[in-house]
């Protein structure tokens, strides 16, 4: 446990914290990473989730390259963009907007394609065009699990930014680097408690964002107890919604 | 090419350190699951705060966690434990909430029927329960198997042996092949895995493609993971509709 002792005690040394390569300049660095990369990939992957939702084409194209480009190893990627595109900002970049894509797509078009399609119908009834199911009825309804899929592109990009030194990328995996190659263990253990407490305040930060964008009474896509109740006698009041549509 | 002909016993060999890696993962990782998921899904208190520690475990990124483990294990620094103790935590991160859905979606009808033909809790589990939560068992296990996969290469940072080092050193030779051939490596090793256990399956559950209701949970159950497994709503966020 003085390992850990000695790394918190390696982050609060003012040495470490301030400066031009201190810990709060890589923090920015590493968030930078973290929503540039994530807001291309939105820009990317949600229209393209949407329409995939919407239209209800290309979704075993959608499902099998997110399970696809899940299988990418972020690191090989990365070092294969910095030997082509050349090291910087750049390459590190790239591998962070395709690691966030499947998140963000398959959050997409999940949350459209779990309203039901009866909401979805009533609302073509009622002289709805396309465009306004979509922006006025899916997408409202569909929000918790498009925000989730934005999470969990945030939290494995953040995540992951700390590999971005191989291509000279900076963010705080440069002092994991510099820990192991002179073999520091504060200053290891450190930094890796950095990166962890960065991920958990993000994910903290986005279960607050759920609860207060997410409008009331919305349950599609929430994994509510899906265990029928039926084990407890029930006055009859008709019969209950079947979970197949 | 040419490089990876000339090298082929080196990418030989580290892929079979990849898999020597990335196997004890998926196993250990998905029988410790299963307790753990049974728990979250028979206690309805338990469901919220188990399902949260579990999503949260996932959050630590894996390089911090391999440089941290040999700390609290006592392991050396280089030691491959640390990769696959590493691996098997972020294995029940994903898995625990697959079985408890996968538990949560056996009909309770079949449940009551078991129940009353005299079944103990124990015999239910096993001889009912389980096998049918296999085919959204098995969509988890898919899921862990490929992330535990592209994860292994990670180690290689910290000197532990695996495709990464192709990464590590076709960076510092400037060799792109070497690079390249580590991703498609890795990539076969996914793919292949996937087909075993799809194959595990069909031997295992003969009779999961033909009930729509399992397919439904199944597609379900790799949309959440893939979505993340802190995608899936309140259990983890709302900690109000946790003991719902």
């Amino acid at each position: 446990m003085d390992l850990f002792l000695n790394g918190f005690a390696w982050i609060f040394d003012p040495a470490h914290l301030n400066g031009p390569g201190g810990i709060w300049v890589r923090i920015a660095e590493q968030l930078s990473y973290t929503f540039g990369a994530v807001a291309i990939a939105a820009i990317i992957a949600i229209p393209l989730g949407l329409w995939i939702g919407h239209t209800g084409r290309g979704r075993d194209i959608a499902v099998l390259s997110s399970g696809g480009l899940r299988a990418l190893p972020s690191l090989g990627l990365l070092i294969i963009f910095a030997l082509g595109i050349g090291i910087g900002f750049k390459a590190p970049l790239l591998t962070f907007v395709i690691l966030a894509i499947p998140s963000l797509l398959s959050g997409a078009y999940a949350g459209v394609e779990a309203v039901d399609r009866r909401t979805v119908d009533a609302a073509r009834a009622q002289g709805m065009t396309e465009w306004q199911v979509l922006t006025n009825v899916e997408l409202p309804l569909g929000l918790p699990l498009l925000i989730g899929g934005i999470r969990s592109g945030v939290l494995q990009v953040v995540a992951t930014a700390t590999l971005a030194y191989f291509a000279s990328g900076g963010a705080l995996g440069v002092f994991i680097n510099e820990g192991l190659k002179t073999r520091d263990y504060s200053e290891l253990i450190g930094a890796s408690i950095v990166v962890t407490a960065l991920a958990l305040v993000l994910e903290g930060i986005f279960a607050l964002l759920q609860r207060l964008f997410v409008p009331r009474g919305v349950t599609a896509g929430q994994v509510t107890d899906v265990r029928s109740r039926s084990a407890r006698p029930r006055a009859v009041v008709g019969s209950p919604i079947q979970e197949g549509k | 090419m040419n490089w990876v002909f000339n090298n082929f016993g080196l990418i030989w060999s580290l892929t079979l350190d990849h898999i020597a890696l990335a196997v004890p993962p998926i196993i250990v990782g998905f029988l410790i699951s299963i307790p753990i998921g049974w728990v979250a899904n028979r206690f309805h208190a338990s469901r919220g705060v188990l399902l949260t520690i579990s999503g949260l475990l996932y959050t630590v990124p894996s390089l911090p966690l391999f440089i941290a483990l040999p700390a609290i294990l006592g392991t050396g620094i280089l030691d491959p434990v640390n990769v696959v103790v590493g691996l098997t935590i972020y294995a029940v991160a994903l898995m625990v909430r697959s079985v408890a859905d996968a538990l949560a979606a056996v009909d309770a009808g079949v449940r009551q029927a078991a129940t009353a033909m005299g079944y103990s809790g124990w015999q239910r589990f096993w001889r009912v329960e389980f096998p049918l939560a296999g085919p959204v068992l098995l969509a988890g296990l898919r899921v862990v198997s490929v992330s535990t996969v592209s994860l292994v290469s990670i180690g290689s940072v910290i000197g532990v042996s695996s495709l990464g080092y192709l990464f590590l050193n076709g960076l510092q030779r400037n060799i792109i092949e070497e690079v390249a051939s580590g991703i498609v490596a890795t990539l076969v090793i996914a793919v292949v895995f996937d087909l075993l256990l799809v194959l595990i399956g069909r031997l295992l559950l003969p009779w999961a493609k033909a009930d729509p209701t399992a397919r439904r949970a199944r597609r379900k159950t790799v949309e959440t993971a893939i979505a993340g497994p802190s995608a899936g709503g309140p259990t983890v966020n709302d900690p109000s509709m946790a003991g719902r």
